[in-house]
C-alpha cells in the first residue's frame, strides 16, 4: 500500500518485487510455477490430457528449468475451447470475462477472479510507477472500455495508484483535446498512433498540452523513431507498455524511465524465448518467440503461451535498479498476424470475408499505410473471370459488398482496392499477403 | 442482330489500356470500334471486333480477363433528333439502357450506328423491330 504521506514520484511500496534479488525472484517463481501447474492439471482436460501424453504429473516440476519440458498452450486452444473451456475456476469464483476483439467468428474468451483482478491492477500500478506517474497525475484513458481488455486495465491500474482517472475511452478527438487541456491531464494512455493523431490535431486548434508529462503506449505495435517523433513533437516521455488479453491484459510488460527494453512482471508472469519453428527453448539473449506463463492466475491460467511476438530476453541488469529482466520492443511476430488500431487481424480472416462475397478466392494483398497517425487499411483484390462484368455499376458494387463483408468480420473500415488480373506480385507462386508500410 | 461485345478490365494507371491494343495488334486484329468507361479507381475498354472468339483468346493467352457481353447496333437518322427517336421507342418499351456508345465507322449515308447495352437484349429486339428502327447486321458495320 502506498500511504496518504507517501511523497508524489517517491518509491511505491507495491514496486517492491520489482527489486527482488533474483535468487528471491526464482524461489517464489517455482513456487508459483508448481501450484499453477497443479492448478491447470487438476482443471483444464486440456492440458492434462498433453500432461498425460508426455507422461509428466505437476510433480514432474522440480525446478524452474523443468518449465521446458511442459507444453505449449496456443491461440487456437482458446478457440478450439470457446467459451469457457480453460476456466480453471467455477463461474461462482469468476467476477469478470473480457474478448478479444477482432477475430473470426467467436472471439476468444478471458476470465478473472476478484485475485485476478487484483493482480492486474497491482500490474498496472507497477507499470504507471515505472513510468514516473504518482498519485496526483490525472490520466487520460483513451483505450477502448468494453471487451477489449485495455480500456479496464488501465482504468483500474490508475485508480489503484491513487491517481485520477478520465475515463474517456477511445475516439472523438476534439472532445479529447479540450478534456486534456481544461482538466490539466498529465499522463495519457491510448494506441501510439491515435496519440500521433492527438498531437497533430492538438496543433491545429492550439490545445495547450504543456501540463501533459508521459505516455503509456500499446496495443500496436511502434518504434524507436516513432517513439522520438511523438517525444520530440509533444515533449512528453513515451512508454511502451505490453501485454495481451490471453495473460492477463496490458501490464505483462513495461518500459522504465529508462527506456530501453520493457520489465517483465516475472513474479506473475513467466518468460521464455523459444524457436518458432523447433519450439526449442533459446538462451538469453537469442531472437525469437515470447512464451508466458501465467504464475499467478487462477481463472484461466495459460501455461507456456505461445505469443507470436518475437523478441529477445536482455540480460543486462537494467540502470534504473529493477532486477526484472527486459525484453526487446517487439517489432515483429513469428506468424502472419498483423494489429491495426488495436484490432489483431490475420490475413486468413480477410480470406474468408473475400470467400464469402465471390465464392472462391481471388488474389489479394493487404496494405497498411499509416496516414495523419492513424493506421490505414487497404485491400487489393484481383478481379477474376467470375466476377468481372462489363458494367461499372456491378464492379462498384463488387467492391462495396467486399468492403462490406470485411468490415463484418474484422471490425473496422477498410478500403477495398480491384486490381487487373496477375498485377498482384507472387513470390514463388505464392502472393504476399500483407505489405506494412506503416513507418512505426 | 446481336453483336458480341469484348470487355476487359483496366486499372487507372499509365500503361493499362497499351497491353491489349498491342496484343490484338500482333494478331492482326482491328477494332472496329471502342468505349472506355472509367472511375477513380478503375476502367472497363469494351470494344467489337470481327472476329470476337478469336480476340478472346488472343487477349486471355495474354493474360487478360475477357468478358462478351450482347450488344445490339442501332440505325438512327444522323440529325438533330435521329438518337432521341429510338431512344422514345427503347423508353415505350419499359427498357433499361446500361450504356451505348457511337459506332462512328458504320455511320453512312445520313444514318448513324448507335451501340446499346440493354438489360434484356431480345426484348430490344423486338421493341425495335415493332417500332420500325433498323439493327444493323455485320456487313453493314464493317468499314467499305
Amino acid at each position: 500500500m502506498s500511504t496518504w504521506n507517501d511523497p508524489p514520484g517517491g518509491f511505491h511500496p507495491i514496486s517492491a518485487p520489482d527489486y527482488l534479488p533474483r535468487e528471491q525472484l526464482a524461489g517464489i517463481q517455482l513456487q508459483r510455477l508448481q501450484s499453477v501447474v497443479s492448478l491447470a492439471y487438476d482443471r483444464q482436460a486440456l492440458f492434462r490430457g498433453r500432461m498425460e501424453g508426455l507422461g509428466l504429473t505437476p510433480s514432474s516440476i522440480a525446478s524452474l528449468a523443468d518449465i521446458a519440458r511442459l507444453p505449449f498452450t496456443v491461440k487456437t486452444d482458446l478457440r478450439d475451447t470457446y467459451p469457457f473451456g480453460l476456466f480453471a475456476c467455477p463461474m461462482e469464483d469468476i467476477v469478470r470475462l473480457h474478448a478479444s476483439s477482432g477475430t473470426t467468428g467467436k472471439p476468444i474468451v478471458v476470465a478473472y477472479t476478484q485475485a485476478d483482478l487484483d493482480v492486474w491492477s497491482e500490474v498496472m500500478v507497477r507499470s504507471f510507477v515505472a513510468c514516473g506517474m504518482h498519485r496526483g497525475d490525472v490520466i487520460q484513458n483513451a483505450y477502448g472500455y468494453g471487451l477489449f481488455t485495455g480500456g479496464l486495465g488501465a482504468h483500474y491500474g490508475g485508480e489503484a495508484l491513487g491517481a485520477t482517472v478520465i475515463p474517456i475511452s477511445g475516439g472523438n478527438t476534439e472532445r479529447q483535446l479540450m478534456v486534456m487541456e481544461d482538466f490539466g491531464v498529465t499522463a495519457i494512455c491510448c494506441t501510439p498512433s491515435y496519440f500521433l493523431h492527438l498531437i497533430e490535431s492538438a496543433k491545429d486548434t492550439k490545445t495547450d498540452l504543456s501540463k501533459l508529462r508521459v505516455g503509456v503506449f500499446g496495443a500496436e505495435p511502434w518504434s524507436d523513431s516513432m517513439r522520438e517523433r511523438i517525444q520530440d513533437e509533444s515533449g512528453i516521455r513515451a512508454h511502451d507498455i505490453y501485454g495481451l488479453s490471453e495473460i492477463i491484459g496490458p501490464g505483462v510488460g513495461i518500459e522504465c524511465v529508462e527506456q530501453r527494453g520493457l520489465h517483465i512482471f516475472e513474479d506473475h508472469f513467466y518468460p521464455e524465448i523459444v524457436d518458432s519453428e523447433t519450439g526449442e527453448a533459446l538462451p538469453d539473449g537469442a531472437e525469437g518467440e515470447l512464451v508466458l506463463t501465467t504464475l499467478s492466475k487462477q481463472a484461466m491460467p495459460l501455461i507456456r503461451y505461445r505469443t507470436r511476438d518475437v523478441t529477445a530476453i536482455m540480460t543486462e541488469q537494467c540502470a534504473c535498479g529493477r532486477t526484472l529482466r527486459r525484453i526487446r520492443r517487439i517489432g515483429r511476430r513469428s506468424d502472419d498476424m498483423f494489429i491495426i488500431r488495436g484490432v489483431n487481424v490475420f490475413p486468413s480472416q480477410v480470406e474468408t470475408a473475400l470467400l464469402r462475397v465471390e465464392g472462391t478466392l481471388p488474389h489479394y494483398q493487404i496494405i497498411l499505410t499509416r496516414e495523419v497517425g492513424l493506421d490505414q487499411m487497404e485491400v487489393k483484390v484481383e478481379v477474376t473471370p467470375e466476377v468481372f462484368s462489363d458494367e461499372i455499376r456491378k464492379l462498384e458494387a463488387l467492391q462495396q459488398q467486399l468492403g462490406a463483408s470485411i468490415e463484418n468480420v474484422l471490425g473496422i473500415r477498410v478500403k477495398v482496392t480491384l486490381v487487373g488480373p496477375r498485377s498482384l506480385a507472387r513470390s514463388e507462386g505464392k502472393a504476399r499477403r500483407v505489405s506494412d508500410l506503416r513507418s512505426l | 442482330m446481336k453483336l458480341q461485345q469484348l470487355s476487359l478490365f483496366l486499372e487507372n494507371r499509365p500503361g493499362q489500356l497499351r497491353e491489349p491494343c498491342e496484343a490484338l495488334a500482333a494478331a492482326g486484329i482491328d477494332l472496329l470500334t471502342m468505349s472506355l468507361a472509367d472511375t477513380s479507381q478503375f476502367g472497363i475498354l469494351r470494344f467489337i471486333v470481327r472476329d470476337p472468339e478469336r480476340a478472346k483468346q488472343v487477349l486471355q493467352d495474354a493474360g487478360m480477363i475477357v468478358r462478351m457481353t450482347e450488344v445490339v447496333p442501332v440505325e438512327v437518322d444522323n440529325e438533330p433528333g435521329g438518337l432521341a427517336r429510338a431512344l422514345i421507342a427503347i423508353e415505350d418499351a419499359g427498357l433499361g439502357v446500361e450504356y451505348m456508345y457511337d459506332f462512328g465507322a458504320a455511320s453512312r449515308g445520313g444514318k448513324a450506328a448507335i451501340v446499346f447495352r440493354f438489360e434484356n437484349p431480345d426484348a430490344a429486339l423486338a421493341a425495335l423491330s415493332a417500332a420500325g428502327i433498323r439493327v444493323l447486321p455485320m456487313e453493314e458495320l464493317l468499314p467499305k
